[in-house]
């Protein structure tokens, strides 16, 4: 024990911040797909005069989801119609979702495909005679733009060599915007609202994770687009292993709470995402299930997802249950089905599958195909490469185990929570989906993209991108015709710098009195947040521990839970900027995981078993609940409202 | 898996203004002990394994470790980039090893086409710059319910 008591990270906080004040049109609120696309389109429509700032919590080059690689790009229209597409994401989401956003996706996406080949992300291509050609040998076969085919493993995914996605993309988003309008290791924590009329956004303040500064920004217009929510239920790896979440571990839920307390309206919040993944490592499975043609087997070893009773089971979720394509909700209820009756684990039968495509393959073939298996997972998910080899896995040899993961918040993914955004100004999109600009929230001058947009799952990486691109434009159109309108916030700097740095004074005014600093009366640390927040929503919240399950009571419980919570999070206490940091993010996640949970207890059915249950409403309810629920916060009086709203048919079926 | 740093091989990238692991690190997790001169993982717990740090180091410094709470001892997975391929090395804990090299781009680095020069016409259609360069027909719908 070292007395006095000091912070852990290198970077000290300190009670007075340096404030760094900037004034611009444009700001950009994340730096992940979406983001970097908003940054590669968003010059060529704009002034000369017009500025713009990007700020990034981490480094553009490795940051958002995308920073570790893919293996595939999941969303290429190509050949397909549109129509189908939006056919396919209906069903998967169970029928309730924005058929105009989904269709203006679609007819976009694609471009951005064609702009990554072009900078230089390697896309598999297939020749006349069915073989795979990648990395500089696909690039001969042709571009895609050019009419070359892709390596399609299901009907909408592509094939690439992806370890570098992320940094050649950031690259072309970099030299378009410019560096010089970049702030990286800039972490914005909340967007302020214009002085005179509180539905408009003005400005946004957050701090650096470098030196001691805080961040005020005016701003006409913004998006904030800073990815989904993980970390918010607990995993099932609680010691070092939490950090192994499947969807990257960083993304605090800060899309969605700061749009909400800005006043920005959230959709089908209660939509979350549990996928099926490897056990432990979380490797992906698409590849093994579409490329490999691998089958998932029970305990008995029983393919259970094709027996009668499965079959019945589907049934009973008709007209999504009874399609060519089982929505990944509906797989995994499946799976729940076997766990609850006895008759896990799940095992993905990778020998059966490799065994099988080597009857017709040379050796060669065959060698290429296993390193195929294995580049899936160092392109995107390296521990799972590392569990394998831990483990003394050839997946030739030795079968691997599949389970569904803890609950995560995401709109880009196979989910599709979210904020209420408008959609294009034509004639075919109803006239409750549009307000003027495409992809602007309810609040005035305030975008989003990627994982924010709510009801548009399945857009992936390259829609993500692609929808980035189409804000640019919707942004600089309202800034042209509204930009004049917005005033400037009213929060003085000494208020704003004191609730960025609140964390950073309660541990200074505290840290003294114990003499360890991480245990106090007087202040609570993030570490031990982050845990009660996990246990909280696991609890009671659908979490892995109850197989998902909840119930009006015990969603009334957590209500109750959560309050305490947000009155504590007023003692957080940061003695580093790491810690600063962590305890912004907490704040992030705890409105994410309310509004999803507060989402649960309004829909009063059962839409996505498999993915949750209300054990008191189970089964869908198609004339009281085929609808979207949508949700707003009010900060000054910590009111939540929710309530129904109307879904329309667009796409026949 | 958290990332852990050599000692013997770190140098805490000379002391220049950027600590690479530390620049690149997407969860804030590397920083340097700028006594010791060497990096380190503030918090392992929050790694998320992506390798972004081991890939950046100039030294070779930086490795990874299995998770404590569910990965077995002794493997190991070691990436080299290069400008267009990885070369990965996977020790298997009973000793095993498999070898791979994945290509990582076809483009040279730095050199991807930001279109600096193309300037949109319409910005009230719905075309994205490149699309409008290409005289993209924007399609509405047509099976309509």
């Amino acid at each position: 024990m070292a007395l006095p008591n000091k912070p852990v990270g290198e970077l000290k906080a300190v009670r007075d911040p340096e404030v760094d004040k900037r004034d611009v049109d444009v700001l950009i609120i994340g730096g992940g797909m979406a983001a970097c696309g908003t940054a590669f389109e968003i010059k060529k429509w704009a002034s000369d005069d017009t500025s713009i700032l990007l700020c990034d919590k981490a480094a553009l080059e490795r940051s958002g989801a995308v920073a570790q690689g893919l293996s595939a790009i999941n969303t290429y229209i190509g050949e397909n119609k549109v129509e189908d597409y939006v056919r396919m994401v209906r069903n998967d989401l169970m029928g309730i979702v924005r058929e105009d956003l989904i269709y203006d996706l679609g007819r976009h996406v694609d471009d951005s495909v064609h702009l990554f080949e072009e900078w230089g992300l390697p896309i598999w291509k297939k020749t006349d005679d069915g073989k795979n050609l990648d990395g500089k040998k696909g690039q001969k076969a042709g571009t895609l733009k050019g009419g070359a085919t892709p390596v399609r493993t299901g009907k909408w995914q592509i094939m690439i060599n992806g370890e570098s996605y992320k940094r050649i993309v950031a690259e072309a988003g970099k030299l378009a915007l410019g560096e010089d309008n970049i702030i990286e290791r800039c972490f914005i924590v909340e967007i302020l609202n214009d002085k005179d009329d509180p539905k408009r956004v003005a400005g946004a303040v957050g701090f650096s994770l470098r030196e001691n500064k805080v961040y005020i920004i005016n701003a006409k217009v913004m998006m904030v687009a800073c990815g989904g929510a993980v970390n918010i239920y607990q995993p099932r790896s609680v010691g070092e292993g939490k950090g192994r979440a499947w969807y990257p571990v960083w993304n605090a839920g800060s899309t969605y709470t700061m749009a909400l307390r800005a006043g920005a309206e959230l959709s089908m919040m209660e939509n979350r995402f549990t996928p099926a993944r490897f056990k432990d490592g979380y490797g992906p499975v698409g590849a093994w299930f579409l490329l490999f043609k691998a089958k998932t087997v029970n305990g008995l070893g029983e393919n259970y997802a094709a027996s009668d009773d499965a079959k019945a089971e589907l049934e009973k979720y008709a007209p999504y249950g009874t399609a060519a394509v089982t929505p990944t909700c509906l797989r995994n209820h499946l799976m729940m089905k076997e766990y609850k009756e006895g008759r896990g684990p799940i095992i993905m039968e990778t020998s059966k599958a490799l065994a099988a495509l080597g009857e017709t393959m040379s050796k060669k073939e065959l060698k290429h195909l296993e390193s195929e298996a294995w580049e899936d997972f160092l392109d995107m998910s390296v521990g799972q490469a590392g569990l394998w080899c831990a483990t003394n896995t050839e997946p030739e040899k030795k079968d691997s185990e599949v389970m569904p993961t803890e609950p995560y918040l995401l709109g880009s993914h196979s989910g599709c929570c979210g904020i209420w955004c408008s959609g294009p100004e034509e004639d075919w999109v109803p006239e409750s989906y549009k307000w003027g600009y495409n992809r602007m929230t309810t609040v005035n001058g305030l975008f989003t993209a990627g994982d924010g947009v709510g009801c548009s799952g399945h857009k992936f990486s390259s829609g993500s991108h692609a929808e980035g691109r189409i804000i640019a434009k919707s942004m600089l159109q309202y800034l042209a015709k509204e930009g004049d309108k917005v005033t400037g916030f009213k929060e003085t700097d000494e208020e704003l710098v004191d609730l960025v740095y609140k964390p950073v004074r309660n541990y200074l005014d505290h840290c003294e009195y114990s003499t360890d600093e991480t245990v106090n009366p007087n202040y609570c640390k993030p570490a031990g947040m982050a845990m009660r927040l996990m246990k909280m929503t696991s609890e009671y919240g659908a979490g892995t521990g109850t197989f998902y399950m909840t119930s009006g009571k015990s969603l009334e419980v957590l209500m109750d839970l959560f309050e305490m919570f947000r009155e504590d999070l007023e003692k957080i206490a940061a003695g580093d900027l790491h810690e600063l940091l962590r305890a912004w993010e907490i704040y992030h996640r705890l409105f994410t995981v309310q509004a999803h949970t507060r989402h649960i207890q309004f829909r009063e059915e059962t839409r996505f078993p498999g993915f949750y249950y209300r054990g008191d409403f189970m089964g869908q309810n198609d004339e009281e609940w085929f609808c979207f629920v949508n949700s707003t916060y009010n900060k000054e009086t910590n009111e939540w409202t929710l309530k129904k709203e109307p879904y329309h048919k667009i796409i026949a079926d | 898996m958290p990332s852990f740093v050599i000692a013997e091989k770190c140098d805490g990238c000379k002391g220049g203004d950027k600590t690479a692991c530390m620049y690149i690190c997407p969860n804030d997790l590397m920083v340097l002990d700028p006594n010791a001169m060497k990096a380190y993982n503030q918090e392992p717990d929050q790694c998320w394994e992506c390798y972004s740090c081991v890939k950046i180091c100039p030294s070779q410094a930086i490795e990874v470790r299995g998770y404590s709470d569910f990965v077995p001892m002794g493997a190991s997975v070691v990436p080299m980039m290069g400008t267009e391929d990885i070369m990965w090395t996977c020790k298997f804990r009973n000793g095993v090893v498999k070898r791979f090299k994945f290509p990582i781009r076809t483009t040279p680095e730095g050199e991807a086409n930001a279109y600096l020069d193309l300037k949109g016409k319409d910005l009230n259609s719905g075309l994205l710059s490149t699309q409008e360069a290409d005289g993209y027909v924007l399609t509405t719908p047509q099976e309509l319910a």
